[in-house]
């Protein structure tokens, strides 16, 4: 059984304090840990080997490594709004108070009903699902799905917002390294001697990476004194930061890479003040990436069991948390590296029954020294098979070359199995470097020759160390001490003379490793189907073989067909074992079949990381009119526009908000209504060439509009569909103001810039988007005139001085204004715009003087119904992207004279002057009632993919209060000629409505009201 | 202070000045002269700002400077503007106030670029960004300038409608707990006692 070592033993539990004991729960049951312990080796302490269920089989599972790359040892942690589904418990700092559960397991851990899914396994292969769910169809929706979405595996989705905070923070730095073994501080090392801006992560909580468990000595010292001596040296430095929790995520283009760092993670709840991450945005000139190796387990049969471990991860439990896997541990292996878990056990007093050595030549120091010790060591041998149920009761041994079924037991209650190292290019492979296949190592390492290249053309990342393929301490550090220099000859900069070689490193000679890819190697098919290679997703041998069989050649394909690899640890232990065995199958060379694709994030994100502060009230920026508090007074019902919060209506108390609108829309047309028009686009263009330039951009004609008068216009995107509509006002000679939709302002004037400065670049014009300059506002209704000059100023409103289309410049009581005589309504209408500082204060005047006259705010619905009234189109509603200004009727404000303007060619193509396209009518259900709206006008008969035919749709429709019933505008096929004819409208519950073509202007077409 | 950033009394919204922005050649020395001579700080470089009489020319963009005075001067410097520019040959120029186009906060510090580095991905570093710089980036979401006034004093100039939000977000960056000490290295020592 797993359990702690007592004390004494001076040199085992680095990272552990004895004298600070820690307690938490597992599965609600009280556990009691050491402060340093990670969770997986307080669990193993407390005897805890299996932790969890696997994914498809819900086959026992327990720790089997203990860092990042750990597949089976996932956990809930926490609970209510603080619970982190997935966690892996290798890499989970313990804390007092921690509480985690174990996932895949219902209703315990012991007793699961889904284990029946093992008895099961044979009718389970790879691509079950898409073999048994395809037929029939409709089950698909109804059966299948929500029965496989209920026992699809892994953590609960946590119900509550996330009570954490997280933030961002960007840094520019000359030299990112990631990962702080030997390696990568060599590297920063050299780099931040030559006055390199250096940024240092690592992953775990303390530097050094593998060394100070692996030995060897680096300048006659053990390796962990340099690690600290190193560090201390780089700490000091000012030009450098030494980050260590802190994980690199992915690299990107042009040098950008993330990095996730924990922060403050211990006694939570509640304690700890401030973000729990800091996601890092990292933009480096040069990133060297020092991700150190991953070791690969062994495939045999029952190679899954609780008690199977890494050997790494056996001798890093031993030395830095002093907590044994077990009492007989039987290491097998296919390298030397194996025997220094054989060899830590032996020192730690821990039986080693065994060492089963897949090579049948084995004279290597370590093997030496492990002879020398006395220990059992079988070569050419393998694991026919691990006995035991819920965990390891003992191993079945044979030749490697057998088939297994001639075997001798051992007893012994944990495996240590080591496969070779594969080096982590993950962050070398993100954004484009490539890869070589080492047959020296059996694995894939950075081919230098074929970085991800930068903006400069030169390759922006360095592997170095274990990462790339240098996993031994001396050439690791040698590797890192070349890295750096590289890194210093690519940033231009110098190492002081003097600078000392690369340090001397001591370390055991290692023989080559035999590629094992299965245990033995004639293994029977009953033992494939038993070999683990993807431990969370439940893939084996049998499997990846299966699709090969199957005609899966890709390894890309036969990832998603079999699943290997695609579940949150992204198969860091099993791509290579997997495509070696598919190579196998398909007697193809491994580098031919090569691997797949490496994505970030190296490890999972949290989402609280990647959202940052853009939460809650920060979610997305919302803008404000000067006017905004004053109409959230006034019981303003907000809805989003563009990013805008414009007043919907105004709903007093105990109306409704569909009686607020009928109200606001009477009392604009009877008295005098205000709106916040604030939003507008107001974009001033000003040039010798202005007038030119307005004429390419608007359909009509601008350039003939005379100072002091407005004139609508349309503008075409260059594929001559409407984009965007306003009044143009002429202020001189050479300057015009554009007002645009209030969605469109930015989007407009970045319009206008792009065809300024890459097409028109030699015309005088300069533009400004004075949007945010002006508070406007709409008065609006028969006593609009009445409402103004009882404020007073010096401009004259008369009708004469200020006619239907004019402008005037002044002062409106004792507000600067400019007011337009323009009418989105068709009532008396000017629009005032005032410095946006004064806005909120000319509101309120405008509302006090106003209260005599019957004066009331109203909102967007209004607007929308009085335009609709009047039939003006509103850009979103009759236009949505496909529609030309042709196809509404609004031939009148289309230039003929003007040779061109953008849009002009494209409105000449056979489709768009087409009169099949279907145009702008109005429309009058025959009872009265509103036209649902987006409702299609249906026709006889069927279309090619067997709808119903349509010959039309509504784009805008409202209860219009000024004609007590139903009005819509609509787009028809060969609608201004079918006027009078009735049509037939379908509805969501499969009924008809009726309704007659009409004219589009329902009111006031001679447009009298608005032209007093 | 420890468990802050070294940000002197927080980020502020400071009061409303004149603000105009100026667009011409200024590829021209002589336009740049007109305009600095016509207004008091000289024409300045890239990226920069320059001060005189109360007064500072920001540079937007190779054809845009922005003028920052008192609210009080404002109408006649505009004058002054387009008359200096309108003199030039060609004259072709736009001077139009936009003061209330915009906001400005304050926040002054050591710790203020660390504040600031957790919302805009410029590069603020001491010796990349240094008085009288100015940059214009995002914070955040939304646009936004940042313009080191004096050492370790930056200004954030953003639209006026989003006050609101780039308020919050910067009492937010400010406020924040744990320190981050990357580039200001005294906040380290705090940062790295965990």
């Amino acid at each position: 059984m797993s359990r702690r070592l007592a004390a004494g033993r001076s040199l085992l539990g680095r990272r552990i304090d004895r004298e600070s004991p820690v307690t938490f729960r597992f599965d609600g049951r009280r556990m009691d840990g050491l402060k340093g312990d990670t969770l997986a080796s307080a669990l193993l302490a407390n005897g805890q080997t299996m932790v969890g269920r696997s994914f498809k089989y819900h086959r026992p599972r327990g720790i089997m490594a203990a860092g990042p790359e750990e597949p089976n040892a996932l956990v809930n942690l926490g609970s209510g709004a603080r619970l982190e589904p997935n966690q892996r418990a290798t890499t989970t700092p313990l804390f007092d108070g921690l509480e985690a559960e174990s996932q895949n397991r219902w209703p315990s851990l012991g007793f699961d009903v889904g284990a029946i899914n093992a008895r099961l396994s044979r009718f389970l292969p790879a691509g079950f699902y898409y073999k048994t769910f395809m037929w029939p169809r409709s089950f698909w929706k109804h059966v299948y799905e929500p029965i496989i979405r209920a026992s699809a595996g892994l953590g609960r989705a946590p119900q509550k917002p996330d009570a954490d905070t997280y933030e961002h923070y960007h840094a520019h730095v000359d030299l990112l390294v990631v990962g702080g073994g030997v390696a990568g501080l060599q590297a920063a090392r050299l780099a931040a001697v030559a006055g390199a801006q250096v940024l240092v992560i690592e992953q775990q909580d303390h530097w050094g990476g593998r060394a100070a468990v692996d030995g060897g000595t680096i300048e006659g010292e053990h390796a962990e004194y340099w690690v600290q001596r190193t560090v201390e040296a780089l700490s000091a430095l000012p030009n450098v930061d030494m980050r260590t929790g802190c994980v690199g995520s992915g690299v990107y283009d042009h040098g950008y890479a993330l990095a996730a760092e924990r922060l403050a993670p211990a006694e939570r709840p509640g304690a700890v003040a401030g973000p729990r991450q800091r996601l890092w945005r990292i933009r480096a000139r040069r990133i060297v990436t020092a991700t150190g190796a991953i070791e690969r387990p062994l495939s045999f049969a029952g190679n899954d069991l609780p008690g199977v471990m890494l050997a790494s991860a056996v001798r890093d439990y031993l030395v830095d948390y002093a907590v044994t896997p077990g009492d007989a541990v039987v290491v097998v292996t296919n390298n030397d590296d194996g025997y220094r878990t054989a060899l830590a056990l032996c020192d730690a007093g821990i039986q080693v029954p065994a060492i089963i050595d897949a090579r049948s030549r084995v004279t290597g120091d370590l093997p030496s020294q492990a002879r020398a010790a006395g220990l059992r060591v079988e070569t050419g041998s393998a694991i026919a098979r691990v006995t035991g149920q819920r965990r390891v009761t003992g191993v079945d041994i044979c030749p490697q070359g057998s088939d297994g079924t001639q075997a001798e037991r051992l007893a012994c209650d944990a495996v240590a199995m080591a496969g070779g190292w594969s080096p982590v290019v993950h962050l070398w492979s993100h954004c484009g470097g490539k890869l070589l296949w080492d047959e020296a190592t059996a694995s894939f390492r950075p081919d230098p020759d074929r970085p991800p290249l930068g903006a400069d053309g030169q390759g922006f990342v360095l592997a170095a160390g274990a990462a790339n393929g240098e996993g031994r301490l001396g050439p690791a550090l040698v590797d890192g001490d070349a890295a750096g220099r590289a890194v210093i000859a690519a940033l231009g900069l110098k190492l002081p003379r003097g600078t000392a070689p690369a340090p001397q490193a001591r370390a055991p000679e290692e023989e080559p490793l035999a590629p094992v890819w299965i245990m033995p190697r004639e293994a029977d098919a009953a033992r494939r189907s038993k070999m683990w290679l993807d431990f969370q997703n439940d893939v084996k041998v049998s499997d990846v073989q299966l699709a090969a069989r199957e005609g899966y050649e890709s390894v890309e394909h036969t990832k998603r067909y079999t699943t290997l690899g695609m579940a949150t640890d992204q198969g860091k232990l099993s791509n290579i074992n997997g495509l070696a065995v598919l190579s196998d199958a398909l007697s193809a060379a491994i580098p031919e079949v090569g691997t797949t694709t490496f994505r970030p994030p190296y490890t999972p994100l949290t989402i609280g990381a990647i959202a940052g502060e853009a939460r809650g009230d920060l979610f997305q920026p919302v803008r404000r009119t000067p006017m905004h508090d004053l109409l959230d007074a006034a019981g303003a019902e907000w809805e989003p526009v563009g990013h805008w919060r414009r007043p919907y209506a105004f709903p007093r108390a105990g109306e409704s908000t569909h009686d607020a609108v009928m109200r606001e829309v009477r009392n604009t047309r009877e008295a005098v209504g205000l709106l916040d028009a604030s939003t507008l686009g107001k974009i001033l263009v000003k040039g010798p060439d202005a007038g030119r330039f307005l004429d390419m951009l608007y359909t009509n004609m601008m350039s003939s509009l005379k100072p002091g008068r407005c004139r609508y216009g349309l503008m075409c995107s260059e594929n001559g569909f409407l984009m965007d509509d306003g009044v143009v006002a002429r202020i001189d000679d050479e300057t015009f103001l554009c007002h645009t939709t209030s969605g469109g302002a930015d989007r407009i004037h970045g319009h206008m810039e792009e065809w300024l400065q890459t097409e028109w670049w030699d015309w005088k014009v300069y533009t400004a988007n004075l949007t945010e300059q002006f508070a406007q506002v709409a008065v609006v209704g028969p006593r609009a005139r009445d409402l103004l000059q009882s404020l007073g100023g010096d401009i004259d409103l008369s009708a004469e001085a200020l006619p239907f289309m004019g402008w005037a410049e002044g002062r409106i009581g004792d507000f600067k204004a400019r007011v337009f005589r323009i009418s989105f309504s068709g009532e008396l209408s000017f629009e005032v715009a005032v410095p946006a500082g004064r806005g909120a204060e000319f509101w309120q005047a405008l509302m006090q003087a106003g209260a005599p006259l019957g004066v009331m705010p109203y909102g967007t619905e209004a607007l929308h119904i009085m335009r609709a009234e009047k039939g003006f189109i509103m850009i979103g509603d009759e236009s949505d992207g496909t529609v030309i200004p042709q196809d509404l009727g609004l031939d009148w404000a289309i230039s003929k004279k003007k040779d061109d303007y953008l849009g002009k060619r494209a409105q000449a193509r056979m489709h768009m002057a087409s009169d099949e396209r279907w145009r702008l009518v109005g429309l009058e259900t025959l009872d009265g009632s509103v036209l649902p709206d987006g409702a299609y006008a249906v026709a006889p008969g069927h279309n090619d993919t067997g709808q119903r035919n349509m010959i039309g749709r509504v784009t805008s429709t409202y209860h219009s209060p000024t004609l007590g019933r139903g009005i819509a505008m609509g787009l028809v096929l060969h609608g201004p000629e079918r006027m009078g004819e009735t049509l037939s409208f379908a509805k969501v519950d499969g009924s008809t409505v009726e309704a007659q073509i009409v004219d589009p202007v329902f009111y006031d077409r001679e447009g009298a009201r608005q032209n007093v | 202070m420890s468990e802050h950033e070294h940000v002197t009394g927080g980020p502020r919204l400071l009061s409303p000045r004149g603000m105009v922005t100026i667009r011409a050649d200024f590829s021209e020395l002589k336009t740049g002269d007109a305009v600095a001579a016509a207004l008091g700080p000289a024409f300045p470089d890239t990226n920069c700002a320059t001060n005189a009489k109360g007064r500072s020319l920001l540079w937007m963009s190779p054809d845009e400077l922005l003028l920052i005075c008192p609210a009080k001067e404002t109408e006649a410097l505009i004058v002054a503007a387009r008359d200096a520019l309108s003199r030039l040959p060609g004259g072709h120029h736009l001077v139009v106030d936009v003061s209330d186009a915009r906001v400005a906060f304050a926040i002054e510090g050591p710790g203020a670029r660390d504040v600031l580095a957790r919302l805009t991905p410029a590069d603020l570093r001491p010796g990349v960004f240094d008085a009288p710089q100015l940059r214009r980036t995002r914070l955040s979401q939304v646009a936004a300038a940042i313009w080191q006034s004096a050492p370790d004093r930056f200004e954030i100039l953003c639209f006026r409608s989003v006050a609101g939000y780039v308020a919050r977000l910067l009492e937010g960056a400010a406020g924040q707990g744990a320190p981050v000490g990357h580039l200001d290295r005294d906040a380290r020592a705090g940062s790295r006692a965990r």
